[in-house]
């Protein structure tokens, strides 16, 4: 199927900006599930608020557009409810782990088999531009005038604490690298998280004069490295890519299964 | 009648109500006085096929009830006050995207964290108010078992039929007291089945097309049509649209559809109420006491009656007028600062007539409390 068969053409123009990285990551995504040949009906695509919560709107899927941060909770209802379902959220920085950070961890700790992608452009573009949880130290942010003070979250590290069984990080630079990632994050039988370092040149880049889309990325591709590698040993500074953890563990749907399975042979 | 007779908590007459109406999923987290639902669920609810999850708080419980029921089931949580304060967000978005479910508040006292494991009956305004934003609500009460049980198995209805959160307001009396429960054989009580859309794949289906009736044919995710579903205002296909027209026609139908349904949502019971002088209204727990005032100074000669409402919201305002229309006083039984007073004084020709008989300090209101009251307005003198 073409890619633009996935794609609700009613929904277009999209509202991202010039450059915005996210039509990317829409775009790795859209290849991984063709690449793996799934059918339409069996994807439910779940996202909260933020540019990057519009994804679940333009695909020509189940979809599912809820509360900001709430859509890990929402998802979890679906995947529990129907869980051949296929369920994909996609999710930015601000959304998955700031006020949706307790729904992330919770997620990743039941190890429920859904795929949440968290596309990190280290602010809240949709509001314009204030410091979410990603931002770092000492950027400039809206809500930031004097720099920030804040520290960021590793979401891998934090999701791999946390319990999820599959986590992993691309940018949007590495697009192959995001396909091929996205494509095992949703054949993953537990809790997946894919984080990709997106590009928001009309927010955070401006105000920390990154650049244009082009330099951003560009800035992706000279500061990160495939996880263990020798540069990492040279400069500890770069940011590692590629698939952390990638673990069998119990998943939580065939874990109840059992329970009814208990319950039913009136075993208590 | 069936030969099922249990003697249970009303928390547990919930329970098997839900699991009677065809309850396949619950989520919840755990509070007082509601707890026993969510552990009685925990242990039913797998027994009977269904699944049950205890959330990370209840903010998540109600958004994966929303998730559950899309994929076409029957859905139910719990909480009490506070638990309900933090479901009002996805409360307000399960009334936009029009989502049946079931939320019981097993009401304790306010404000905050108030008074866990006593009895208050506060958050009739927050079951209507809660939400922002214009919208219309279901809200149903009850003060025994057998009528908890009931009026669970029409709150599932209810939410089926107009595609709407339905919230059962019990109070911590009725949650943990214990009585005598008959449950129904399967067939006694009506149940409904969501109305599903009989339109074929491939052809444009309008999740949010309503029938002349009101009524919107849903259609299961991972079934055939492929719709999206957002808590933004949205055109028939579900998609968001800012167009005037288009957003006031959805507040609209939003509303209509419960406001032209007063009627037949409505229930109350009425005792000795024909020729009543004075007229208590009372709900959930609290009209136990008014019932046996009742009860009792009619044996003595005194023209009391006795009107208990378990629809609660929408208000049945012509109901109240119509039973008061004789009345010398209304005396409005409650356990707070008189929520539902405030809707009585608005529904009666002689607002000045109704009188507040309470107690907000967490002790069930006693018999005697109403009777302090009626000897007052009677000009009696306590």
């Amino acid at each position: 199927m073409a890619v633009k068969d996935y794609i609700r053409q009613r929904f277009f123009p999209h509202m991202w900006c010039q450059g915005c990285g996210h039509g990317i990551v829409l775009n790795s995504l859209l290849r991984a599930v063709e690449e793996l040949g799934m059918s339409k009906n069996e994807i439910v695509m779940v996202s909260g608020i933020g540019c990057s919560s519009r994804i679940s709107g333009y695909v020509d899927f189940h979809s599912l557009h809820t509360l900001h941060g709430r859509a890990l909770a929402f998802a979890t209802g679906v995947k529990m409810s129907k869980p051949e379902l296929n369920v994909i959220v996609p999710m930015g920085d601000g959304d998955a782990l700031a006020i949706g950070g307790n729904h992330f961890i919770h997620a990743a700790r039941r190890n429920i088999a859904m795929t949440a992608i968290v596309m990190n452009n280290r602010i809240y573009g949709m509001t314009g531009g204030q410091y979410s949880p990603l931002s770092g130290f000492g950027k400039l942010a809206t809500t930031a005038p004097f720099g920030n003070i804040d520290h960021d979250f590793d979401i891998a590290k934090l999701a791999i604490a946390a319990g999820a069984s599959f986590v992993a990080r691309t940018t949007t630079y590495h697009v192959q690298q995001a396909t091929k990632i996205i494509k095992q994050a949703v054949m993953h039988e537990g809790f997946s998280v894919v984080e990709i370092l997106s590009q928001c040149p009309t927010y955070y880049g401006r105000k920390n004069k990154l650049g244009d889309a082009a330099e951003m990325m560009e800035w992706f591709k000279n500061n990160t490295t495939p996880i263990g590698s020798k540069a990492k040993e040279e400069n500890p500074g770069l940011i590692e890519r590629g698939i952390f953890i990638q673990e069998d563990r119990p998943e939580y749907c065939d874990e109840y299964d059992k329970i009814v399975e208990k319950a039913q042979g009136g075993r208590v | 009648m069936s030969e099922q007779i249990k003697f249970v908590q009303g928390n547990e007459a919930c329970v098997e109500a839900a699991l009677y109406a065809g309850l396949d999923f619950f989520a919840g987290y755990p509070i007082t006085p509601s707890t026993e639902i969510a552990e009685h669920m925990a242990l039913r609810l797998p027994q009977a096929g269904g699944r049950f999850i205890q959330m990370e708080d209840e903010i998540a419980s109600i958004c994966a009830l929303v998730g559950a029921s899309l994929t076409g089931k029957k859905v139910m949580t719990a909480t009490s006050g506070p638990g309900f304060s933090l479901m009002q967000e996805g409360l307000g978005y399960a009334i936009m995207a029009e989502i049946p479910c079931v939320i019981v508040n097993v009401m304790r006292g306010g404000p905050s964290t108030g008074l866990p494991t006593c009895p208050g009956q506060g958050d009739v305004y927050q079951a209507r108010w809660g939400v922002h934003g214009d919208h219309a609500i279901i809200a149903l009460t009850a003060s025994n078992h057998q009528d908890v049980f009931s009026i669970t198995v029409d709150a599932f209805n209810m939410a089926e039929t107009y595609r709407t959160p339905v919230i059962l307001l019990f109070d911590e009396v009725v949650g943990h007291m214990r009585e005598r429960l008959d449950i129904p054989e399967q067939g006694e009580l009506p149940v409904v089945k969501r109305l599903r859309t009989s339109v074929r794949a491939g052809i444009d289906y309008h999740p949010y097309l309503p029938r002349e009736d009101g009524r919107l044919p849903m259609s299961d995710f991972g079934s055939q049509h492929r719709y999206n579903v957002t808590g933004l205002a949205h055109d028939m296909w579900g998609f968001p649209s800012q167009n005037p027209q288009i957003v006031h026609g959805l507040l609209r139908h939003l509303t209509d559809k419960i406001k032209n349904n007063v009627g037949t949502i409505a229930r109350y019971k009425e005792y000795f109420m024909e020729d009543a002088r004075t007229v208590l209204i009372s709900y959930g727990s609290s009209a136990r006491s008014a019932l046996h005032v009742v009860r009792n100074m009619r044996a003595r000669g005194e023209r009391l009656g006795l009107l208990e409402l378990q629809t609660l919201w929408p208000f049945p305002y012509g109901i109240v007028e119509e039973k008061c229309v004789n009345a010398r006083h209304i005396v409005v039984v409650e356990m707070n600062m008189g929520q539902i007073t405030r809707a009585v004084k608005r529904a009666v020709k002689n607002p000045e007539r109704v009188v507040l008989a309470n107690r907000i300090d967490g002790v069930f209101i006693t018999p005697t409390d109403i009777k302090n009251i009626l000897r007052l307005i009677q000009g009696k003198g306590v």
